[in-house]
C-alpha cells in the first residue's frame, strides 16, 4: 500500500472535515438560538415558546436559505463552466422578483407557495436568457461572464423596479431585494424545507453535475444526457432561488462564496463535496445573521448587508489568488 | 468497423465536410492528417455522435451513434476533445474514474475501481493519482485524460490532436502506449487526429488524409505518405526519406 501525506485514506479524508463543519454548525446554531433582543431566560416570554416560535424558525431559515443558495450556485457554475457566477449573476434572482411582481399584480391573493412556483418558472426563463447570452461570451476570460450577468440582471432588476414603482409595490420589492431574517417566525418560513428535499435530489445527481462541469463535448462523450441533465439541474436551481427570494429575500454572494471556498479546500468532486457546500452556505448565512444581530445590538442589520461586505472581500480574494500550478 | 456514407456537414453557409464516404477497419491506429481547416475534427465529432451531420450516415459496428442512448454509446466509443477549456478541480484518480461512469451510472462496483487502477498503472499515473489536475503540467494532464478514455474500456478510442500539449518525449510515450493497446489482446481501435506527420508515419497502421472537407488519400502509411500526395495535401513540397523501415517526412 502506498500512502502520501495528502491522503490519509478516504474515510479519514472525509471524517475530519465533516467533524470540523459539524462542530462549526452546532456552535453557530447554539449561538443563534441564544442571541436576540428578548432574553431566553427570565424574560416575560416562556423559553420554550420563544425558541419554537422565533429562534428555531429563524435559525432553520438561515441554514436552509444558505445551503440552498450555495447548492444553487454550484449548479449554475457547473452548467456554464464558470466559477464566478451565482443565481444573482445569471438573472435568476432578478427574474424571480420580476415574476413575483407580475404575479402580485395579476393575482394578489395567490398563496405564497404558488407564487414561489410561478416565480421559479420566471427564474428558469430568465436563466435560459442568460444561457443564450453566455453562449456568445468567450470562455477564455472567466471574468466576462459575471459582468454580462451583472448587466443582464441589472436590466431585469430595472424592469422589476419600474413595474413595482408604477403599481406602488416598492415596499414589497424592497423586502425581496434585501434578504433578512428578523421577520421569520413560525408559519412564515416552512416553504424553505422544500430546499432540503431539492438539495437531496441534486445530491443524487452529484456525478452528473460534476460531468456538466466538464463541458458539453466531454460530458456527452462520457455518456451524459447533457441537455436533459442541465435543464433539470437549472429548473431545481431556479426553484431554490425563488423559494429563498419569496421567503427571506435575495442574499447575494452566498452562491459564489460557499462553492468556491469548498472547491478550493476540497476540489470539484460533488459526490464528496456537495454536502460540504450546503453546510458551508448554511453556516455562512447563519453567521452573517448572528453578526447582524450583534453589531448594533439590540437593533438588527440585515444578513444580506452583512454578507455582502464579507462576500465582497472573499470574492476579491478569489479573484486575486490563483492556485499554484506547474507549467510545462 | 466504422462506416461513413455520404457525410456532409455545413456550418452556416460553409461546407465543412463534403459528401464523405469511408470505412475504418477495427484494430490498430488510424491517423487523420491534413492541413488546418480540412475537417478532421468535424469528421471525428460526427463519428463520435457528438455533432449531427447535415446529411449522410455513420455506423459504429452497425450502430447509429445518433439514435443510440448516450451511456450505451459511451460504452462503445470513447472520445477525447482537442483541449479542455476549463480544467476541473478533480484529482487524477477521480478524473480517470469518470471514465467508468457510462458503465456504472453513479453506482461504482469493485470492477470499476479495478479498471480505474489499471488505467492509472497503464499510463504510469500512480504517483500523480492524488494530485489535482490543475497543478499538473499540460503533458501530465493530457496523459490523465487519455487514461480516462482508456478506463472507459471501449472498443473504439477517438482522440482529437492528443499530442498538442506534449513535448517530443511525452508525445512518443503516448503514441507508444496507444500502439501497445491497439495491438493488445483486448484489441482497441484507435482513431487519432495528428498534425505531426512523422508521428503518423512512425505509429499509424492506416492514414486518412483530408483536405477541404474531402478525403485526399487513404490507405497504408507507405501509400499515403508520398511526396506527391503530401505536396497536394499541404501545398508545400516534401521529401520522403526512409528511417527504420518507416517513411520520414521533411519539408523541402
Amino acid at each position: 500500500m502506498r500512502s502520501s501525506p495528502r491522503s490519509p485514506g478516504p474515510i479519514a479524508d472525509l471524517l475530519r472535515p465533516a467533524i470540523l463543519i459539524a462542530a462549526a454548525l452546532i456552535a453557530l446554531t447554539t449561538a443563534s438560538l441564544a442571541i436576540g433582543s428578548a432574553s431566553l431566560w427570565g424574560g416575560d416570554l416562556g423559553t420554550g415558546w420563544l425558541l419554537a416560535v422565533s429562534r428555531f424558525p429563524r435559525t432553520a431559515a438561515a441554514l436552509l436559505a444558505g445551503a440552498g443558495l450555495a447548492v444553487a450556485g454550484t449548479v449554475v457554475q457547473q452548467a456554464v463552466q464558470n466559477r464566478l457566477v451565482e443565481p444573482s449573476l445569471t438573472g435568476t434572482t432578478e427574474s424571480a422578483m420580476l415574476g413575483l411582481i407580475a404575479i402580485t399584480l395579476i393575482a394578489p391573493g395567490m398563496s405564497i407557495g404558488w407564487k414561489a412556483a410561478l416565480a421559479a418558472v420566471a427564474a428558469l426563463a430568465g436563466t435560459g436568457g442568460f444561457l443564450m447570452l453566455a453562449r456568445r461570451v468567450p470562455m477564455q476570460d472567466p471574468l466576462l461572464l459575471p459582468i454580462v450577468g451583472l448587466i443582464y440582471g441589472g436590466i431585469l432588476s430595472a424592469m422589476a423596479i419600474w413595474l413595482a414603482w408604477n403599481a406602488d409595490l416598492m415596499q414589497l420589492l424592497g423586502a425581496w431585494r434585501l434578504g433578512e431574517f428578523s421577520g421569520i417566525v413560525q408559519g412564515r418560513y416552512e416553504l424553505l424545507w422544500i430546499i432540503a428535499a431539492l438539495s437531496l435530489l441534486l445530491y443524487t445527481l452529484a456525478d452528473r453535475l460534476t460531468l456538466l462541469g466538464l463541458g458539453e463535448t466531454q460530458a456527452r462523450s462520457l455518456g451524459l444526457n447533457y441537455t436533459q441533465t442541465r435543464l433539470l439541474a437549472l429548473a431545481v436551481m431556479s426553484l431554490i432561488a425563488s423559494l429563498v427570494t419569496v421567503t427571506v429575500g435575495a442574499l447575494p454572494f452566498v452562491g459564489l462564496v460557499a462553492p468556491n471556498l469548498i472547491s478550493r479546500w476540497r476540489g470539484d468532486n460533488l459526490r464528496a463535496n456537495l454536502p460540504f457546500i450546503a453546510a458551508g452556505g448554511g453556516g455562512l448565512v447563519l453567521a452573517a445573521d448572528i453578526a447582524g444581530r450583534l453589531i448594533r445590538y439590540p437593533y438588527e442589520i440585515p444578513a444580506a448587508t452583512v454578507f455582502s461586505v464579507f462576500g465582497a472581500a472573499i470574492f476579491l480574494w478569489l479573484l486575486h489568488s490563483v492556485p499554484a500550478r506547474s507549467h510545462g | 468497423m466504422i462506416k461513413v456514407e455520404g457525410l456532409s456537414k455545413n456550418a452556416g453557409a460553409v461546407e465543412i465536410l463534403k459528401d464523405l464516404t469511408l470505412s475504418i477497419p477495427p484494430g490498430g491506429i488510424t491517423a487523420l492528417i491534413g492541413p488546418n481547416g480540412a475537417g478532421k475534427s468535424s469528421l471525428l465529432h460526427c463519428i463520435a455522435g457528438l455533432d449531427r451531420p447535415t446529411s449522410g450516415m455513420v455506423r459504429i459496428d452497425g450502430t447509429d451513434p445518433f439514435s443510440c442512448p448516450d451511456r450505451e454509446r459511451a460504452r462503445h466509443l470513447a472520445f477525447l476533445q482537442q483541449s479542455q477549456p476549463v480544467v476541473p478541480r478533480l484529482t487524477v484518480r477521480d478524473m480517470v474514474a469518470f471514465g467508468r461512469w457510462p458503465h456504472h451510472g453513479g453506482r461504482p462496483r469493485p470492477e470499476d475501481a479495478e479498471a480505474t487502477e489499471q488505467a492509472l498503472r497503464a499510463f504510469e499515473l500512480e504517483d500523480l493519482s492524488e494530485r489535482p489536475l490543475e497543478v499538473l503540467s499540460g503533458g501530465q494532464r493530457q496523459r490523465a485524460l487519455v487514461a480516462m478514455t482508456y478506463a472507459q474500456a471501449t472498443p473504439w478510442l477517438l482522440l482529437d490532436e492528443p499530442l498538442n500539449a506534449l513535448d517530443p518525449r511525452h508525445a512518443h510515450d503516448l503514441m507508444r502506449r496507444l500502439n501497445d493497446l491497439s495491438h493488445a489482446a483486448d484489441e482497441r481501435s484507435v482513431v487519432v487526429v495528428l498534425h505531426d506527420i512523422n508521428a503518423a508515419a512512425r505509429w499509424a497502421d492506416r492514414i486518412i488524409a483530408m483536405k477541404d472537407g474531402r478525403i485526399a488519400a487513404e490507405g497504408l502509411v507507405a501509400e499515403v505518405l508520398t511526396g506527391e500526395v503530401l505536396r497536394d495535401l499541404y501545398d508545400t513540397p516534401f521529401d520522403v526519406l526512409v528511417h527504420g523501415g518507416r517513411p520520414l517526412v521533411v519539408t523541402v
